[in-house]
């Protein structure tokens, strides 16, 4: 799809699905991001906190699941993004990313956006309003 | 423990869009798209320019607020809300600054937990609102504790 004013409330993008969550992916996020707290990076230091492993930046989660938009910046931009964190993330879970069109008004697209582990669990879940230029 | 802080502001600090910074953190989310790192299809867009993904002011410096000393380890991240009124665009210069908009305590499954509401402001030069983030920082008991010896 070309353009996102063409989606119909109930019609959803075409879901992302990710590469296994690698250590990799967290350190190279703390480094981009400046968010160095051990408990992504370091097992021993997740394991001290009580955490079964490390876990992914909650940030790292919704940043990826932005990207679902992305193509779509000459038409608009994201104005509002709000996100509930409801799940870990652990390594070589596989993320799937989601979004469905709830409600549009000449301006603005209501997305339901969300984060599926492997089990289909939300880990995290929120919306997105785009807004169109005119 | 923390309601004496509510409405306290920190002071400005300047910061730029780099395009290093963007790339980097393009990358680190796994969207290394061209809007954000070509400069040619920067060029020929809208923006005239790259911009910056909507996640990408965790980057920014927003000073220190006074009097709010919260550790290192042990916070959790409960809910991140974005607002913007236009795209953030590579290479230009803002101002940033936090404010702690709220502090409440409730009982929860493992004990009395502290919210933290944090609202992080982006503005232009001349003082136009660029983008806020709004983060609720949920305080354990078992972190509470250690905060109050």
């Amino acid at each position: 799809m070309n353009r996102l004013n063409v989606l119909e409330a109930g019609e959803s993008l075409e879901n992302v699905t990710l590469s296994p969550v690698s250590r990799m992916d967290l350190i190279k996020y703390a480094g981009a991001s400046g968010d160095y707290n051990p408990i992504h990076t370091i097992d021993e230091e997740a394991e001290r906190a009580g955490l079964p492993g490390i876990i992914a930046h909650g940030m790292w989660t919704m940043g990826n699941l932005a990207k679902l938009f992305t193509p779509y910046y000459e038409e608009g931009f994201i104005q509002d993004y709000k996100i509930r964190f409801q799940g870990m993330v652990r390594l070589d879970d596989v993320i799937t990313l989601q979004a469905t069109l709830a409600d549009k008004t000449d301006q603005h697209l209501h997305f339901d956006v969300a984060a599926a582990n492997q089990e289909g669990k939300h880990v995290i879940k929120g919306t997105v309003v785009f807004s169109q230029y005119e | 423990m923390l309601s004496h802080v509510i409405g306290k502001k920190s002071n400005p600090v300047k910061n730029a869009v780099e395009r290093g910074a963007v790339k980097k953190f393009a990358e680190a989310i796994g969207d290394l798209h061209p809007i954000f790192v070509c400069e040619e299809t920067g060029k020929q867009s809208r923006y005239n320019n790259n911009i910056a993904p909507p996640t990408f002011p965790r980057v920014f410096e927003y000073g220190t607020i006074e009097e709010l000393e919260l550790p290192a380890k042990g916070l959790i991240h409960g809910e991140e809300t974005f607002h913007y009124e236009r795209p953030l665009i590579v290479g230009e210069e803002i101002n940033c600054y936090a404010e702690v908009k709220d502090y409440y305590e409730r009982k929860g499954k493992s004990g009395e937990m502290g919210f933290l509401l944090l609202k992080r402001y982006g503005e232009d030069l001349d003082g136009q609102l660029i983008f806020t983030e709004e983060q609720v920082v949920i305080i354990t008991e078992a972190v509470r504790k250690e905060m109050m010896v």
